[in-house]
């Protein structure tokens, strides 16, 4: 391998001409560093420029400013049928008029590989996807999951450097997703094979991926593991965006390396936080994110100065754990508590309208910038 | 009554299909038998059917002829099989010159903006509001004798001082061709364009992904699942351009004779219904004979064919 990096973008921009005629930054001054052999997601919702970015990776789209890098070489305007990486479509994109056989065949065909290679590789790759006998079936004889396995077989029979996947599970239900994935991730841990994987789906990126790039308007929001994404959210978007947070607004009242004293408003208290965004200043406003599963319920005030007293306004039951909602002097406040007693009263924990106490751990307290 | 009708789905399909049915039956099926009848019968001096069983009528299109000129009883006239056969070849390279024109605008259409693609597709249709026949004889104006194309050469010969003798173009087998190209092309395009246009984008960058060149991806996925459109458009143009009889009529004249003018001076001018009906039914049978083989291949038109 000529490089570390499997794939790199440098500074892309990739600007469309929306249908009112104005310019539009698809991609905005994107960097990104792919290692080889890694698994790596780009996740946000519909618009935030992954799928361009994946196209461009791909060679479907040229970027505005800026270059593609696949295993060092720069790409330029390189067609798809030139570069050294293969797609799985959303859409599957399978040719409808082939047997699944002559689908897989068809990137070997096209370097001009032997009958009798093909014959090999195709089998090879059919029992990579276990679907070893359905080789004389036509696309539309399989089942959604199958057409899936086709479409990956039929990518990677080309031993690409690099396999991209654009929402490839989006089209399943929920049991053969959540099936597909651990499938997905053994296929990629066992062939060493560089994923770029693209989803909306944070549950699935997190389970996935080596590497998360959460994406917004056109921009990278962080990169980082799933740990890092989920745990030290390096603003309010990614705080937000992954998994549920709650949040409170306040200024920095004092500031060190790892410990931020914020003034709440609202609680007309200071707790005690975790600076996490890059250059937090003192006297900044700032906005605090806790997870509700990492907030503690108290009946009494213990000896902790990041409590707050709150009221419980509700309580929702949900099997493995109870949603306890509560208003803290106005602010609404969510709390994950897991049932770890099984007791039939569902109200013997938390009764609406019980003052409690909310015990806020500082290093759960993470400050972030406003935006 | 209603309730039991309502219930019985059979009974539904039966009721909905009862119109159409009657309307061929009557229409269709009806005459067929009587032409059948006719094709078997003798003519009587002064014009009138003579109901009989004889194979004379076939007998005659195949060219055996009782009215020799040496005085033999019977003799070779390859006249009629010459009409066949002529009917069919321009059948076929109306069909053929048809595809080659309509394919590569179908495809511009199916590839173009959709914002774009209703106006071209309306222009294809625009000729289509003229009178079929007003169309055919606005090729005559274009190619007889005084007609704008000699008017153009003429002019443009003239000055670059070079002697021009008016072109003899009406009235040939080019006109006949020229003129049935013109007709038939949209019924070609549609057919094409709606098979293109149900081709998704992703298969042609799924086959760019997978390293065919643009060319690779057409010869290997564009041509096989547009191949439907192309049967659907040849049995649309080949069938009739077979029966058609104005066109050749109006640009060939009296030079470029097909079945359907042999049909059509059997009735009105010959006044020989019964060697008409001989005819017509050869040429019902030939075409069937033509789009059983055709579509045997290449199945009706709404089947993926295999590459």
């Amino acid at each position: 391998m000529a490089s570390e990096f499997a794939v790199e973008m440098r500074d892309v921009v990739k600007r469309f001409i929306t249908p009112e005629g104005n310019e539009m930054a698809a991609v905005d001054h994107v960097t990104m560093k792919i290692k080889n052999g890694e698994f790596f997601s780009m996740l946000g919702s519909s618009g935030c420029g992954k799928t361009t970015s994946l196209r461009m990776i791909a060679g479907f789209e040229w970027p505005t400013e800026g270059e593609v890098y696949i295993e060092g070489e720069p790409m330029g305007h390189t067609p798809p049928f030139q570069r050294k990486v293969n797609t799985v479509f959303q859409s599957y994109a399978l040719f409808q008029h082939m047997t699944v056989f002559q689908n897989i065949a068809f990137g070997l065909e096209m370097e001009g590989a032997k009958e009798d290679e093909i014959k090999k590789r195709v089998g090879r790759a059919l029992e990579m996807v276990q679907l070893s006998g359905m080789e004389r079936r036509k696309p539309k004889q399989l089942s959604g999951g199958q057409q899936q396995r086709v479409a990956v077989a039929r990518a990677l029979v080309k031993t690409p450097d690099v396999l991209l996947l654009d929402e490839p599970l989006g089209a399943l239900d929920l049991k053969l997703r959540k099936e597909m994935q651990l499938e997905l991730k053994a296929l990629q841990q066992q062939l060493g094979i560089t994923f770029v994987y693209v989803t909306h789906d944070q549950e699935e990126a997190l389970t996935m991926s080596d590497r998360i790039a959460v994406m917004s308007k056109g921009r990278v929001q962080q990169m980082g593991t799933p740990v890092e994404v989920y745990e030290r959210p390096s603003n309010k978007f990614v705080a937000d965006f992954i998994g549920e947070s709650n949040f409170l607004e306040g200024k920095i009242k004092s500031l060190s390396k790892d410990e931020a004293s914020v003034f709440i408003p609202s609680l007309n208290a200071e707790i005690m936080g975790m600076p996490i965004s890059q250059g937090l200043a003192n006297g900044e406003d700032v906005v605090v994110s806790i997870r509700p599963e990492k907030i503690r319920i108290a009946q009494k005030h213990a000896l902790n100065q990041n409590m707050i007293e709150a009221k419980v306004t509700n309580t929702v039951y949900i099997g493995a754990d109870t949603h306890v909602y509560v208003d803290a002097q106005g602010s609404k406040l969510k709390v994950l508590e897991q049932n770890h007693i099984s007791r039939l009263d569902t109200n013997s924990f938390y009764k609406v309208g019980q003052d409690v106490w909310l015990m806020l751990m500082p290093e759960n307290t993470l400050v972030l910038k406003k935006d | 009554m209603l309730k039991r009708l309502r219930e019985n789905k059979s009974t539904q399909g039966t009721l909905l299909a009862l119109p159409t049915t009657i309307w061929l039956f009557v229409l269709l099926i009806i005459p067929l038998i009587l032409t059948l009848v006719v094709s078997f019968g003798r003519r009587s001096p002064d014009g009138d059917v003579i109901y009989t069983f004889t194979l004379d009528n076939y007998v005659r299109l195949l060219g055996y002829s009782t009215d020799c000129d040496n005085g033999q009883s019977a003799c070779f006239d390859p006249l009629y099989v010459q009409i066949l056969g002529r009917s069919l070849s321009l059948a076929f390279n109306t069909t053929l010159i048809v595809i080659t024109m309509a394919y590569p605008l179908a495809y511009f259409i199916a590839r173009a903006h959709p914002k774009k693609r209703n106006t071209y597709l309306f222009m294809v249709l625009i000729p289509l509001w003229t009178n079929f026949v007003i169309r055919v004889y606005a090729w005559m104006m274009l190619l007889r004798k005084e007609g704008a194309i000699n008017i153009v050469i003429g002019t443009v010969a003239k000055w670059l001082g070079i002697d021009f003798v008016p072109l003899e173009l009406l009235y040939t087998p080019g006109a006949v061709l020229i003129g049935m190209v013109y007709e038939f092309l949209p019924f070609m395009i549609l057919p094409i364009y709606t098979s293109l246009e149900k081709i998704e984008n992703s298969l042609y960058e799924a086959a760019a992904d997978l390293g065919a060149s643009p060319f690779r991806t057409f010869l290997r996925v564009t041509l096989p699942l547009s191949m439907p459109g192309v049967v659907a458009g040849t049995i649309l143009v080949f069938i009739p351009v077979m029966g058609t009889f104005i066109v050749s009529d109006i640009l060939g004249g009296r030079q470029v004779i097909l079945v359907g003018n042999l049909i059509q001076r059997q009735f009105l001018d010959a006044r020989d219904p019964t060697f008409g009906s001989a005819a017509s039914l050869i040429l019902m049978v030939l075409t069937l004979i033509v789009t059983y083989f055709y579509t045997r291949k290449f199945g009706f038109g709404e089947e993926i064919v295999a590459a």
